[in-house]
């Protein structure tokens, strides 16, 4: 009987965060680690006692990646807190800051880390020497994500404009309008990325995942909605700690997100789109058709294709939300009186949902913070996938294995700061 | 007419673009941008400093039609916590050392090796590298670390006087 091994070690910027180990023993997996570090239980304990306007600011220093996300949430949780309801022109630059950071983050996903898996190049670096007009577009492509944030944000990487109750400041129409050519440009490269990812081989591997996402009544959700799921869940986001529980496993120091009545769940785009398919404008879904998707997709090695859809769509509901922001009469931002309550909050980060939830008292002070990133509540579904690609694929050459668990990982996407610094894969053998 | 040094000429109107790269919550990364903050704080009228996560794809549009760029970030290997790695990225390549070998991240010696590809490196890129040690959750940099710091600062000081043209040398 031949046992190996197959170790993936995170390490990179912070040592000694755990890695992935897949060992295998004669044809079966015998066991799947998956150990990721936290940040958000660090930051949980910093907010501890610090203004509820702080949050927004605190929390978006999790990620780099995806600050916006952060704030977003901290934001609506605050002012759910409140009882504040914000008007149309801030819900619309909301939804657009948000849709940059979707257009940066899946840009620097499927172009600069996952399409080199596909391709069989070691990384991007390596890609750019053959292909090099193809790597400046996804460059460009998420550079266009970097200007959204910029304008509506004030800065591209930790926004300051973003506060509880609205924005410090709000475009002019003219300013605003300076995105519109470049979004133009970049639905072009959105659709151009869709035919180029299209064309990738993929491995063929299914599950029977459930996928977890927001819903909104009208629009693919992005900053609001009711958490639904393919097998039946229909709640309000203030509910989500009724329903979902975090565990924690002997190996990790991380906790694993699961359903309460038990089993894993898929957060991300491939959650979004099989949940919010018929969201999605009429062009994105075409372009999903072309690219061989329907709108069922359990695949998760096409989670490029469906960023892909997604950042086509992302530009489109930019440039509609360009077309209709109009200035004034609304304030920048409404008053708020903090009082003692509990806010929820979930919005769609380019990797899923992010739940935020602070308990505040009457000064406004936090008293308790909670925070899942979505990488926490894909990290059973990661181990899950490799276990069932590893089994099915045993018989490929050990390099070739290796290469696609880590491919496999990548589908995920997951968060730089929140989890993830893959080394390398090596093999021990036993 | 001016004298240049290194193809630099500082006095032509492009300031020297000063990189932090690291994140200020985990202890030892922070050192880059602490180098970054010391040299902010000696307000030179031809450098201009960003602090900065270390998103690779980012750092390539920072140092777009610059001339000049030196970026501070952390490294790790075998070195002593605190050891300074200078290098110049146009005339070599990213020391292994400086890959985070991340399949995650698209990094700072990524963006570097990327931007080499793709021709899009600045004229003169000088990288200084500062050994870590500890890079868990916190705000506290390693002793050996944090004295680092001003060692890294003064050699970059340095690389910086050598750009300047004899005048305004003289002025300074």
């Amino acid at each position: 009987m031949r046992n190996k091994t197959l170790q993936v070690d995170y390490l990179a910027r912070v040592e000694g965060e755990g890695g992935l180990i897949i060992s295998v023993k004669g044809n079966e997996v015998s066991e799947v680690k998956l150990r990721i570090f936290e940040p958000p239980r660090f930051f949980e304990a910093l907010l501890r006692g610090r203004k509820y306007s702080e949050a927004p600011d605190i929390t978006a220093r999790i990620c780099g990646i995806c600050p916006v996300a952060y704030q977003i949430t901290a934001v609506h949780a605050m002012e759910g807190s409140f009882g504040i309801t914000v008007g149309r022109q801030i819900r619309a630059l909301r939804r657009l800051i948000h849709l940059g950071e979707w257009i940066e983050s899946h840009a620097l996903h499927i172009y600069m880390l996952h399409a080199p898996d596909f391709l069989g190049y070691e990384d991007s670096i390596q890609m750019a020497k053959d292909h090099p007009d193809i790597v400046q577009r996804g460059l460009q492509l998420k550079k266009v994500g970097n200007e959204v944030v910029a304008l509506i944000g004030g800065r591209e990487i930790h926004p300051i404009n973003v506060r509880v109750g609205g924005f410090f400041r709000l475009p002019s129409k003219r300013e605003i309008l300076t995105l519109v050519e470049r979004l133009e440009w970049a639905r072009e490269a959105a659709l151009e990325t869709i035919r180029w990812v299209a064309a990738f081989p993929f491995p063929q591997f299914e599950r029977d995942y459930t996928f977890i996402a927001l819903r909104h009544s009208e629009e693919y959700p992005v900053n609001e909605g009711r958490l639904v799921s393919n097998k039946g869940l229909d709640i309000p986001v203030d509910s989500y700690d009724d329903y979902f529980v975090e565990e924690h496993v002997p190996y990790s120091n991380a906790l694993h997100s699961i359903l309460r009545e038990g089993g894993e769940y898929l957060v991300g785009p491939l959650a979004r789109y099989n949940l919010n398919f018929d969201r999605l404008s009429p062009t994105a879904q075409e372009a999903a058709r072309s690219a061989g998707l329907s709108g069922v997709c359990r695949n998760p090695f096409k989670g490029i294709v469906v960023r892909a859809v997604e950042t086509l769509y992302a530009c489109e509901e930019a440039l509609r939300i360009i077309g209709e922001y109009e200035e004034g009469p609304e304030t920048h931002v409404v008053d708020i009186r903090p009082r003692a309550a509990t806010g929820y909050a979930c919005t769609e980060a380019p990797r899923g949902i992010l739940y935020h939830r602070y308990r505040i008292n009457e000064d406004g002070d936090i008293m308790d913070a909670k925070i899942v990133p979505p990488t926490a509540q894909n990290q059973k579904s990661i181990e899950s996938d490799l276990r069932g690609f590893v089994a099915q694929n045993l018989n490929q050459p050990e390099e070739k294995l290796v290469w696609q668990c880590e491919q496999a990982v990548r589908n995920y996407d997951p968060c730089i700061s929140c989890a993830t610094h893959l080394l390398k894969p090596r093999i021990v053998r036993e | 007419m001016m004298e240049k040094e290194g193809g630099n000429d500082l006095a032509a109107g492009n300031p020297v673009l000063v990189i932090g790269v690291g994140n200020a919550y985990r202890s030892d990364d922070a050192a880059g941008l602490m180098a970054a903050s010391q040299i902010r704080e000696k307000n030179l009228p031809e450098v201009e400093v960003v602090e900065e996560s270390g998103e690779g794809a980012y750092l390539m549009e920072l140092w777009k039609n610059r001339d000049t760029v030196i970026l501070f970030d952390t490294f790790r290997s075998e070195s002593e916590p605190g050891t300074i790695h200078r290098f110049e990225a146009g005339a070599q390549n990213v020391p292994k050392d400086f890959f985070h070998y991340s399949t995650h991240l698209f990094g700072v010696a990524e963006a570097i090796e990327l931007a080499r590809a793709l021709d899009r490196l600045p004229p003169r890129l000088i990288v200084y590298g500062i050994k870590g040690e500890n890079y868990s959750m916190g705000p506290e940099l390693s002793p050996e670390v944090e004295k680092a710091v001003p060692e890294a600062v003064r050699l970059a000081m340095e690389d910086v006087r050598k750009m300047r043209t004899p005048k305004q040398s003289a002025l300074n």
